[in-house]
């Protein structure tokens, strides 16, 4: 029977590895989330960039300076622009009504995005606008086609555009390939403009779930624990059975 | 049992209570045979599980909001804010997977060896009612995180209700509350979900077990071991419960709380089959996701529904495919129990079985693409196929000879 078993899960492996995939290949965000002073500039990306739109309705200012790192009067006074006590959410100024007769949707709130779409995606998806003059906010995204957001991180990115050019491949079927070509560079090299997505990549996943590094901390310990029981519970099992034949 | 006891607090508890009585019946003079094998594991960490998810569970009631408004954050709340409130949580949601796969290995065991088969046929009907409520327990429970796949998920299932002929929708719309999925629905899904369920899982569970300390283990030999007793009318094969299966399930339990604590500590997502990505987004009634995937251990009988192209008779294969396990022990009439000594047309079957049953579980989890839904049909009705089948082997099955006694 086991040999069945295991036949049918080694032919099944490679389809459950697969299931995962969708349209857009992704960049590796490869984030460090034991890197602080990532995660530091990522919070500050995050506040200065995506706060007035966006909430984070369900982190505390308390707790992400706590986590990364940052005393309680630096983050009042440097991170937090609305006012109020360190140990409040982090909630969003702009109203609801407004947000969405400007982007056509209401912001969603960015707590725990990155554990809904993944940090690839966030570190692909802020790299991916570019120039569309037919749309209303003039820029448009490969990775969110049509979405409401602009680049709000332009000044620090530039402008790209999207290049469409024509291949063929070896039978000399055409093929339509998108690229993005920077057209006008901002304050930051691309080089740099990638270490700042990445950064607040490694945030964001931060925020999806603060308690990971407590909890992977505390797993290894758990573990170590049960393992040393086992060999305790096994040598009492060995000694109750030696008499049963 | 020593005199000494007859006195004191215990034989003032035993005059009134049958506290030792219940100790020796169950535990220490309840004789198990002593070739119990690895697939013996899964009775007992079933139990554990159980155990592991009532704590769980009344620890996040604590904080948890039965409010479509406030349901998702207080799952958030719970993870950021509480003391401990994501271990416990990351407990409760891997405990619900980690429930069907000790059930489902459980269930596999009594398969294979026979312990369906008289006369324990009712041991296995407690245990799949045991089984149905689960499947209640874990899908009204998955709505709660009130995330996109908590609210569609819901939503697709209770409309299967709605393919009834004539009452289906006013069925749909009593058991929702309202014309969606709503606060309603949450408000009665909760309400279930900590008490009605629960309940009457502990009420099976406790006649799960007196059935089966009333008949007596099977084995993995399928010999009945009350056949050969010795003179102080103990079975020759049987070994008392405690300590000797108690000391070796401790060892099960501590592998199992390890395996458990990899998934809880180092990847409580599990890859998105134990918690899925798109649950971490809020339930939004306007907003459809792309693709409506139930959790792993529904995907089996979701296949099942997918493949009929009638949506009515789907889900009456789909009940079927459930229902046709409470019928096992009038399916296989073979006197021979254990898959030891049967014949290898009987082996191949439940090769047959177990693939067709992965297979589904896998296209379950797959989009309903025309080549998928064939394969989906094809091994739908090598399930079913595999039941009907049973009806027939022992007619012409060679088996191989049953020993007295049970081997080593």
């Amino acid at each position: 029977m086991k040999n069945y078993l295991a036949i049918v899960l080694l032919v099944l492996a490679p389809a459950w590895v697969s299931a995962a995939g969708t349209g857009v290949i992704l960049d590796e965000a490869n984030i460090d989330p034991t890197n602080v002073q990532s995660l530091q500039r990522g919070a500050r990306t995050f506040v200065n960039y995506c706060l007035s739109c966006h909430s984070a309705s369900l982190m505390r200012y308390e707790r992400m300076g706590k986590d990364l790192g940052i005393d309680e009067k630096l983050v009042s006074e440097n991170l937090m622009f609305t006012g109020g006590k360190v140990g409040e959410l982090m909630t969003v100024a702009t109203a609801s009504a407004d947000a969405k007769e400007w982007f056509g949707t209401v912001p969603p709130d960015l707590t725990v995005i990155a554990r809904a779409r993944g940090v690839d995606w966030l570190y692909t998806y802020m790299r991916s606008f570019y120039r569309d003059d037919a749309r209303h906010i003039g820029t448009n995204n490969l990775v969110f086609p049509d979405v409401g957001m602009p680049n709000v991180l332009w000044e620090l990115q530039g402008s790209q555009e999207a290049v469409i050019t024509t291949e063929k491949d070896h039978d000399g079927t055409e093929h339509k390939v998108v690229k993005l070509k920077l057209v006008e560079p901002g304050l930051q090299t691309p080089k740099e403009f990638d270490r700042t997505v990445r950064d607040l990549v490694n945030f964001l996943d931060y925020m999806g779930e603060p308690a990971k590094y407590e909890r992977r901390q505390l797993g290894t310990k758990v573990i170590l624990f049960l393992l040393v029981f086992l060999v305790l519970a096994y040598v009492l099992k060995k000694d109750y059975w030696k008499d049963i034949h | 049992m020593g005199e000494k006891w007859d006195k004191g607090l215990l034989g003032w508890i035993d005059a009134r209570f049958p506290l030792s009585k219940m100790w020796y019946e169950h535990l220490a003079e309840y004789y198990a045979p002593k070739n119990f094998n690895f697939w013996y594991y899964f009775g007992s960490l079933a139990l554990l599980v159980l155990v592991i998810q009532i704590l769980t569970g009344v620890w996040l009631t604590m904080n948890y909001k039965p409010d479509a408004a406030m349901a998702f954050n207080s799952v958030e709340y719970i993870m950021r804010d509480v003391n401990w409130g994501w271990l416990i949580r990351y407990m409760h949601s891997t405990g619900a997977s980690m429930f069907f796969v000790v059930v489902y290995l459980h269930m596999f065991r009594g398969l294979i060896y026979g312990s369906f088969k008289k006369p324990r046929e009712l041991i296995w009907i407690f245990g799949m009612i045991i089984y149905v409520c689960l499947m209640a327990e874990a899908f009204m429970g998955y709505l709660l995180p009130w995330g996109q796949m908590s609210y569609w998920g819901a939503q697709v299932i209770i409309s299967l209700f709605g393919a009834i002929p004539w009452v289906g929708d006013s069925l749909a719309l009593w058991i929702r509350g309202d014309y969606v999925i709503a606060d309603a629905t949450l408000n009665r899904f909760f309400a279930f979900h900590v008490i009605a369920v629960p309940i009457v899982l502990l009420a099976l569970v406790v006649l799960h077990i007196l059935a089966l300390h009333e008949v007596g283990s099977n084995n993995p030999d399928g010999v009945e071991i009350k056949k050969n007793k010795d003179e102080n009318g103990i079975p020759v094969d049987g070994i008392p419960f405690h300590p000797y299966y108690t000391v070796k399930d401790i060892v099960g339990v501590v592998v199992f709380l390890i395996i458990f604590s990899v998934i809880v500590f180092f990847m409580p997502e599990m890859g998105g089959w134990f918690l899925e990505r798109d649950n971490f987004i809020p339930a939004d009634p306007l907003k459809t996701p792309e693709h409506i995937v139930p959790l792993w251990y529904f995907t089996p009988f979701y296949a099942i529904l997918r493949a009929v192209p009638d949506k009515f008779l789907g889900v009456v294969a789909m009940g079927g495919a459930i229902f046709v396990l409470f019928l096992l022990p009038w399916l296989d009439r073979s006197p021979v129990k254990s898959i030891r000594y049967r014949g290898t047309i009987y082996k191949v079957a439940i090769g047959i079985f177990v693939v067709s049953f992965i297979a589904l579980g896998y296209l379950g989890t797959q989009p309903a693409t025309e080549i998928m839904t064939w394969f989906a049909r094809g091994f739908t009705l090598l399930y079913f196929g595999f039941f009907v089948s049973l009806l027939f082997i022992p007619k012409f099955e060679k088996t191989r000879p049953v020993p007295d006694r049970v081997t080593s």
